[in-house]
């Protein structure tokens, strides 16, 4: 058992031979048979990442930009609601503006017709009342010319025709 | 207990026949071992495949320590086939040695120096080849004489002793690990108070020999990887 312990006793050039044989045809046929398509499928996957993350980064940007634009469009779209709205406030206002103007010149119109109407009409009046009071001075001239009377019967006389002319009036 | 090898003469040379046999018996191992695990490769990985390419993440590991991966890489095969081979060989003589007619036909390969030297000097040889392939010749051979001339003999006799300590290292350490445990075997079949004694030592001497194999194994891909930066890498 020991005397192969020491390297020059049992010297087997067929073991060397050998060894080295079957470790070069066993690297041989591993390249061939495992670590070979083992390499490829690790590199294949390396690969395949690599691309699951560009595209990742890719979409990631796109969604990004997508975002910014949608939220200019909304920015752009409120902006212009608001413009609408402001618009449509100020014409309002304007017509309402416009409305009361108008109605304020109507009822000055109407206002101004009424004062009119009032002038006439009592210069209507006032030239009846002149025509009948001088009618009816005539009328007193001529009852007085008629009979003599006494201040009372006078008096009665004038209240009298005072009332009829009161309520010719 | 006296165990003598089974040799034969062939064509001028002596085999050694149990050698031979647990080389073959190994390298097929391995064989079916690595195409076992890669036969159903898949993108996303599973069972066996895991394993496989846990090997390969760790050779690979082993290799970007010692060079960059770009030198590398190409012993990346190199490594995965060393590593397994001698850890799959370290393995085949733990379980039970069998001899017949006193000779002893299995054990582990790597418990002969023979086999462990042709190893260590297949790795040494080819880092030689790859440090002339990969810097040129003027190149490899500055680095036997810098940075001092006068380290030219030492250059050499390192060269010698990388060869012997990387052989010896492995198959010392296997060697002696069969020797305890053929040891303990004796002493377990010589009576019911031997077999009751040599038990526990017995399990404990076959876990720590696990333990030494994987090590050993683990150790030799180092140090080939560590000799073969040596040669091919521009720094050191």
């Amino acid at each position: 058992m020991f005397n192969s312990l020491i390297l020059g006793a049992g010297f087997a050039a067929g073991d060397i031979l050998f060894q080295l044989v079957a470790f070069i045809v066993l690297l041989a046929l591993l390249k061939k048979f495992a670590w070979g398509p083992l390499m490829g499928i690790m590199k294949e996957r390396e690969q395949h990442i690599a691309n699951e993350i560009d595209s990742a980064e890719k979409n990631r940007k796109e969604a990004e930009a997508f975002l910014n634009e949608q939220r200019d469009e909304m920015k752009r779209v409120r902006q212009e609601a608001k413009a609408m709205l402001e618009n449509q406030k100020q014409m309002a206002d304007q017509q309402g503006q416009e409305m009361i103007e108008a109605a304020r010149l109507e009822s000055e119109r109407l206002k101004e017709a009424a004062t009119a109407e009032i002038k006439r009409e009592r210069e209507n009046a006032v030239a009846s009342l002149r025509e009948q009071v001088a009618s009816l001075s005539v009328m007193i001239a001529s009852k007085v010319v008629e009979k003599e009377l006494d201040e009372r019967a006078q008096k009665q006389l004038i209240d009298e025709y005072l009332d009829q002319a009161g309520d010719q009036k | 207990m006296e165990h003598h090898a089974p040799t034969t003469e062939f064509l001028g040379m002596t085999f050694n026949l149990s050698n031979i046999l647990m080389i073959t018996i190994a390298s097929a191992i391995v064989f079916i071992l690595a195409v076992v695990t890669t036969r159903s490769l898949a993108m996303r990985p599973t069972g066996l495949q895991n394993f496989i390419e846990w090997v390969m993440d760790f050779v690979k590991g082993l290799i970007g320590s010692t060079m960059d991966w770009k030198t590398g890489g190409r012993f990346l095969f190199l490594g995965m086939t060393l590593l397994m081979y001698i850890f799959v060989s370290n393995m085949l003589g733990l379980p039970f040695a069998i001899a017949v007619d006193s000779e002893l036909w299995w054990k582990s390969p790597t418990a002969d120096p023979t086999i462990t030297l042709t190893l260590a000097t297949m790795v040494v040889l080819l880092t030689h080849y790859y440090g002339i392939k990969m810097k040129g010749a003027k190149e490899y051979g500055r680095g036997f004489v810098s940075p001092l001339k006068f380290l030219f003999p030492f250059k050499i006799i390192e060269e010698f002793s990388n060869t012997l300590t990387l052989g010896l290292r492995l198959y010392g350490n296997i060697y002696a690990g069969e020797i305890l445990l053929g040891l303990l075997a004796g002493l377990g079949g010589a009576g019911i108070a031997g077999a009751l004694g040599a038990f526990l030592p017995m399990l404990l001497w076959q876990g720590f020999s696990i333990f030494v194999g994987t090590i050993q194994a683990f150790i030799f891909t180092m140090l080939t990887m560590v000799y073969m930066a040596h040669k091919v890498a521009d720094d050191h």
